[in-house]
């Protein structure tokens, strides 16, 4: 692996070609990872944050490929397993910035538990979920997130198992910041992964991605210029819902506490459902929507503030130290019942 | 109850008479006989005497009561002479139930002394033991032992009637009244459980008044009621000189970690799931963090071995726990550190298995796992303390050799060596040998896997080091670049480099120590928690004038680089172990020696008894 010849890093400017390894990407030609890498790596200038300080842990998977072709530290571990590795990298060191690069089986399938109580304890963590709804690297078995009665190689009369949704099974761990975003929609991607990136505690982030070998166009409801039109929901704070092409305007309300598509011009301005990030009840509600009887949200579902794990416990540590001073060994050894043998 | 052996004079040993006693405490899981036996230990270690215990109690939390398999008990050897185990039978029984009774009684030496409290001798208790009829109404009883019939509920009651407190809460606090008539027979004194006792309910002086009257009430009767004819001074052991504390294995892993974290002046960053017989390292490190100890009560097994990775590859001392089948998951994860060469220290506090097995109980079966437990070719360092005292230094020799070599250390403690305890000289702590970590900052000719020529251990770089940003994985590498690799010859050489490495280790290990002639008959290798028992029984051999030597190996892989040489200046080799054959097929594939096994695995320690006819049978057949 090459060895950057970094200056001292505050006094850097970075450009995106700062953080491209020397590693060939092996992705497949046309694959969604590489728009996905590009805009990380075209981000990373913007978070200020001195290079040698930002970590990419990942587990199995295509997407968790990612590390070798940043120029940061970076580590590929074992199936699922890249938030426990981050959980205790994080407890090592509360001063570097960590990514978890992961996907829909990594994170969810086999990795499932961990995701839980990383999103539960809210470790300062951005997490960044590739969801193509497949299995690539295996070579297109279906996925946990994979719709129900998916025919594939594994599963040749259709898969018996309803998919997972990512953001609600987020949601429902207590995650403190949930968002979605899509691999062709480069732009959002960038504002997506800055405020994931900012965020304090842990940071989930779906990205929507394109396995054009194994799954090609699962996602094509918000690929397709007209159908994106027609489902694409902007989340934006403080904006009502609003979607749809803009001579037809369609609005979400709430009819008592279901949500409902509706004309926007049918309803009073006072009727709009307001986004606002900081409910994380509606967050649930919209974390299920799908077209094509709802629009499909993109954008920050969830951001709010909740106590950091890390935070307290290494608070825990720096007290104990204050209040009785750093450990010694020789002293606990004698300390308590002890006798003398002459 | 003293173990007396006639003295027999050979030239390099001069035996004296043993004056030692094996004591057991048995009761209801409810009746609190681990607390009577840890404090009756602590009175026993303030007599100066040396110390063996061997706590046991049921796998169910609150087993129902009065039933065999609810009952707990807490067994303690102590002496005037070195003590190496438990002990076998029993000079002295308390059974505070029927249950107790019918479950121990056989351990009991004839002639020994059974202490019964007769209260729990009811109908109830009696049908749920599967005693016909009361057990202490047979004259034969008596007759066999000297058997004590005491109302232990009752005199507790009394001693504290006036109290204000109900019923319940005062007959708790007759575990109290049988601590205090122990300690009457055997003459300990009273001031470390009266100090305790004061300590532990300073917050509720009700209690704390009761539990003190009825210990001492015990203590009363045992002087002035007639039943008691007898009592027992078992004298100081000639312990080396120095300052003691009791000490307990799992105590003892928790306390070199806070020893080798403050001597490395890393953080250590320790997760587990919660295991019996484990979790107790978990609950001592998390009372430690101004050592900068970082505990992760883990969501399980695999999350708490990767963070302990995470750790080590932020520049922490990653360290995980478990007994047999949490190790059995953290397979996986271990690998990664085998082939990242990253630092990891593992605890394997063993326990009867497969499976859940017998969580309570003892068992060295997990050595094959330890060495072998994961795919592929993924050779760890592995150790194994003696005793639980020694506990404390494999911790602190686990992580200077994973720091020091990038590689995985795996310990073998046990559930005998976990909860027990023994008198132990508290260390110099300068004494210890430095552990230097030396993080990589220059980045002048930096490979992440470029190696040490003596120790062939690849560069420790903190992230957040400037220019020397890289990626490291689980995918096999080239030597050297740490670039992905697939080429074969490539692969070749990182198995044998990794395996290389981890035998390089061999050079940290110390000459073996023999414990009796250096060329003879037979020699007993031993490994972990048989310690005791295997000094024990070879030392009573060699006071018989028979040729026999001992040797108790702490490093299990590698090797001692002298163990070849010294197993082939012996006729025989024994291997005692519990399991059924573990070292003993290492060291005949090893080094092509006859080595026999003598197995037992019934979740208890080995008792000395046994293993001294294993080495006379063995004797036998080679004369
Ligand atoms: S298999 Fe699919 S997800 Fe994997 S690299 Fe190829 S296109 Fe991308």
């Amino acid at each position: 692996m090459s060895v950057s010849g970094a200056g001292p890093a505050e006094a850097r400017r970075y450009t995106k070609k700062d953080f491209e390894s020397d590693q060939d990407v092996r992705w497949c030609p046309g694959c969604g990872d590489y728009a996905i890498l590009s805009a990380v790596q075209k981000t990373m200038p913007d978070l200020g944050i001195p290079k040698e300080n930002i970590v990419f842990i990942s587990g199995i998977g295509c997407s968790s490929r990612f590390p070798y072709y940043m120029n940061t530290y970076g580590f590929h571990t074992i199936h699922g397993r890249a938030p426990a590795v981050a959980t205790g990298l994080r407890l090592a060191r509360p001063d570097l910035k960590i990514f978890v690069v992961t996907g829909d089986g990594d994170g969810l399938s086999i990795g499932g538990n961990h995701m839980l109580h990383v999103l539960r304890r809210n470790v300062s963590l951005t997490i960044l979920l590739f969801n193509n709804r497949i299995y690539g690297l295996t070579k297109g078995q279906y996925s946990p997130t994979s719709e129900l009665g998916k025919v594939t190689k594994s599963t040749p009369l259709g898969s018996a198992d309803r998919p997972v949704n990512p953001l609600a099974f987020a949601l429902g761990c207590g995650a403190t910041f949930v968002g979605r975003t899509v691999d062709r929609d480069v732009k959002h991607m960038e504002e997506m992964l800055k405020r994931a990136a900012h965020h304090n505690g842990t940071a989930f982030l779906e990205i929507l991605q394109n396995c054009n070998v194994y799954n090609d166009l699962a996602w094509n409801a918000l690929y397709e210029k007209e159908s994106k039109l027609q489902y694409e929901l902007r989340l934006e704070q403080g904006k009502p819902l609003l979607f749809g092409a803009l001579d037809d305007r369609k609005a979400v309300i709430m009819d008592g506490v279901i949500p409902k598509v509706v004309s926007a011009a049918s309803v009073p301005a006072s009727a709009l459902w307001v986004h606002d990030e900081k409910n994380v009840n509606a967050a649930k509600l919209l974390a299920d929507l799908w077209a094509p009887e709802f629009p499909i949200p993109v954008g920050v579902l969830a951001a709010v503030e909740a106590p950091v794990y890390e935070e307290i416990l290494l608070d825990q540590e720096k007290r104990a130290v204050s209040e009785r001073g750093a450990g010694d060994i020789a002293k606990l050894l004698t300390s308590g019942d002890t006798w003398k043998i002459e | 109850m003293s173990e007396t052996v006639a003295p027999v004079r050979t030239a390099a040993k001069q035996l004296r008479e043993l004056d030692r006693a094996v004591v057991r405490f048995a009761g209801d899981s409810g009746d609190g006989m681990q607390l009577t036996g840890e404090q009756f230990t602590t009175e026993s270690a303030w007599a100066g005497n040396d110390i063996a215990t061997l706590p046991n109690f049921p796998a169910e939390i609150r087993a129902p009561a009065g039933t065999l398999f609810g009952v707990s008990s807490f067994q303690l050897q102590f002496g005037s002479q070195r003590v190496y185990t438990p002990g076998d039978r029993l000079d002295c029984l308390v059974a505070m139930n029927p249950a107790a009774l019918k479950v121990h009684l056989s351990d009991l030496k004839p002639g020994g002394l059974l202490v019964v409290n007769t209260n729990a001798f009811d109908k109830r208790n009696l049908d749920k033991a599967g005693y016909p009829s009361n057990p202490l109404d047979d004259p034969a009883l008596a007759e066999r032992y000297r058997l004590h019939k005491v109302d232990m509920t009752a005199l507790t009651l009394e001693a504290i009637k006036d109290l204000s407190l109900n019923q319940k809460e005062k007959e708790r606090t007759k575990n109290f009244f049988a601590l205090g008539v122990v300690s009457w027979i055997y003459t300990r004194p009273l001031e470390p459980t009266l100090e305790w006792i004061k300590k532990k309910f300073a917050k509720n002086q009700v209690i704390a008044e009761a539990n003190a009257r009825v210990l001492k009430a015990g203590h009363a009767f045992g002087e002035t009621a007639e039943i008691f004819a007898e009592h027992y001074a078992v004298e100081a052991a000639e312990l080396p000189p120095g300052l003691y504390r009791a000490m307990t294995g799992n105590r003892a892993l928790a306390w070199g970690l806070l020893a080798a974290a403050q001597r490395s002046k890393l953080p250590v960053v320790y997760g587990a799931y919660p295991i019996t017989p484990a979790s107790g390292i978990l609950e001592e490190l998390a009372m430690h963090k101004r050592f900068r100890i970082r505990t992760i009560q883990a969501e399980d097994e695999i999350a708490a071995v990767t963070a302990a990775i995470g750790a080590s590859f932020g520049g922490a001392i990653g360290v995980t726990a478990s007994s047999g089948p949490g190790i059995a998951l953290k397979g996986e994860g271990i690998g990664l550190a085998v082939t990242a060469e990253l630092p990891l220290v593992i605890f394997d506090i063993q326990r009867g298995g497969p499976s859940t097995g017998l969580p309570t109980k003892t068992e060295q079966a997990d050595l094959m796992q330890a060495l072998y437990g994961r795919n592929s070719e993924s050779p760890v360092v592995v150790l194994a303390p003696a005793t639980p005292g020694d506990c404390f230094y494999i911790a602190y020799e686990a992580v200077r050799i994973a720091t020091k070599y990038m590689t995985p250390v795996l310990v073998l403690s046990d559930g005998f060596l976990a909860n027990g305890s023994e008198p132990w000289p508290v260390p110099d702590i300068n004494s210890l040998p430095p552990i230097d970590v030396q993080f990589r900052t220059e980045k002048e000719g930096f490979f992440p896997y470029l190696r040490d020529p003596a120790t062939l251990a690849r560069p420790w770089v903190r992230p957040g080091t400037p220019g020397l940003e890289h990626r490291i994985g689980g995918i096999e590498k080239q030597d050297v670049t740490g670039n992905i690799s697939y080429d074969p010859d490539n692969h070749d050489h990182m198995v044998r480099m990794r395996a290389e490495k981890v035998r390089r280790v061999a050079q940290e290990i110390p000459p073996t120590s023999i414990n009796g002639p250096a060329t003879g008959d037979l020699l007993v290798v031993g490994w972990g928690g048989t310690y005791g028992a295997i000094t024990a029984a070879v030392e009573r051999t060699q006071l018989e004038g028979q040729s026999v030597a001992s040797v108790h190996l702490r490093y299990l892989n590698p090797l001692p680089p002298d163990l070849g040489h010294i197993l082939r200046e012996y006729r025989k080799v024994l291997v005692p172990e519990i399991n059924s054959g573990q070292l003993v097929r290492v060291l005949r594939a090893e080094y092509l020696v006859d080595a026999v096994g003598f197995n037992r695995v019934r979740g208890l320690p080995l008792a000395t008894d046994e293993i001294y006819e294993a080495i006379k049978q063995l004797l036998g057949s080679a004369s």
